[in-house]
């Protein structure tokens, strides 16, 4: 399988991906540029965190610009796998290939620590290794991932079981307490109607090796690859 | 000719900075700042073009980069 990771001016998590791709999947990684206009023969195409444009105006809206997202948009209308962690979910919300927006952290601080997130459902190429309702941990590192969507928006994505990732406590309840940012419904994580393209505010890439502690991000990518 | 361009973020979208500098104001004294939302001031100078243009070409600019529009409004001035 042929991972491709979208380098944008500022992205800091490129290499992380590229890593976990190559040396711990075992799979083909090649990095693309941002500027580039034309990408062939990829299976996924991951949208690294990072602060892209330097979190100019709004998270992720210059580079919703940036001359690699009409291709981005032409890959995932065709259906091909698209992810998009930390700033890249930033950047598929403000391009509009995920419903929604990440506003500053309601407590207003960038937070950096481990939480648990609930995977809501696994009938999914990105989490069909876990089980659904499974509790995992990972690392969060953000200043904007308060998830909001009008009421309506918000309706309709949890009864389409678009959201697939909630922040919950150690027991899998989901908290006001468990909640790092103030996000609707403790959303961590969603995909698009079609299923195909997916935004995730935690990191799987920074826990998916046993070196690091914490192997729980590692079957995201291994689901990836088992629904290919 | 100039535009000036008012982004804020809509009723009803929590503003967290906004409140905390209504409890900085209120903690300083000023019992009477009973709301602060906070929003961008955007300045672009443009190219001498119609002013009706101008309107089209502002709003355009705001919907598709300057605002958005999931959680905030926009307004502007061609002066």
């Amino acid at each position: 399988m042929k991972f491709g990771i979208v380098v944008f001016p500022g992205s800091n998590c490129d290499h992380d991906c590229y890593h976990v791709v190559k040396n711990v999947l075992g799979q083909e990684a090649e990095y693309i540029w941002h500027k580039e206009t034309q990408i062939n023969g990829f299976d996924c195409l991951i949208l690294p965190g990072g602060f892209s444009y330097g979190d100019y105006l709004r998270t992720g809206a210059i580079a919703m610009f940036s001359p690699v997202m009409k291709e981005v948009k032409e890959f995932a209308d065709e259906g091909g796998l698209v992810i998009g962690i930390c700033n890249g979910f930033q950047i598929l919300v403000e391009a509009g290939l995920l419903p929604g927006v990440l506003m500053r952290n309601k407590d207003l601080k960038f937070i950096c620590e481990n939480r648990y997130i609930r995977v809501e459902s696994n009938d999914f190429p990105f989490t069909r290794l876990y089980k659904k309702g499974e509790v995992v941990r990972m690392p969060i590192a953000h200043a904007d991932g308060n998830y909001f969507a009008d009421d309506e928006t918000l309706k309709r994505i949890q009864d389409n079981g678009q959201i697939i990732f909630r922040y919950c406590d150690a027991d899998g309840n989901i908290t006001e307490n468990a909640n790092p940012n103030g996000s609707l419904l403790n959303i961590a994580g969603i995909c698009n109607e079609k299923r195909n393209v997916l935004g995730i505010m935690p990191h799987p890439e920074r826990c998916a090796e046993d070196i690091l502690g914490n192997v729980d991000g590692k079957r995201f990518f291994e689901s990836v690859l088992s629904s290919f | 000719m100039i535009a000036k361009v008012y982004v804020t973020l809509k009723k009803g979208v929590l503003d967290p900075q906004g409140k905390a500098v209504q409890h900085s104001l209120e903690s300083i004294g000023y019992k009477e700042a009973e709301d602060v939302r906070i929003g961008k001031f955007i300045e672009i100078k443009l190219a001498d073009i119609p002013k009706p243009d101008a309107e089209k070409k502002v709003k355009e600019m705001c919907e598709k980069l300057l605002a958005n529009t999931v959680i905030e409004n926009y307004r502007f001035e061609i002066l």
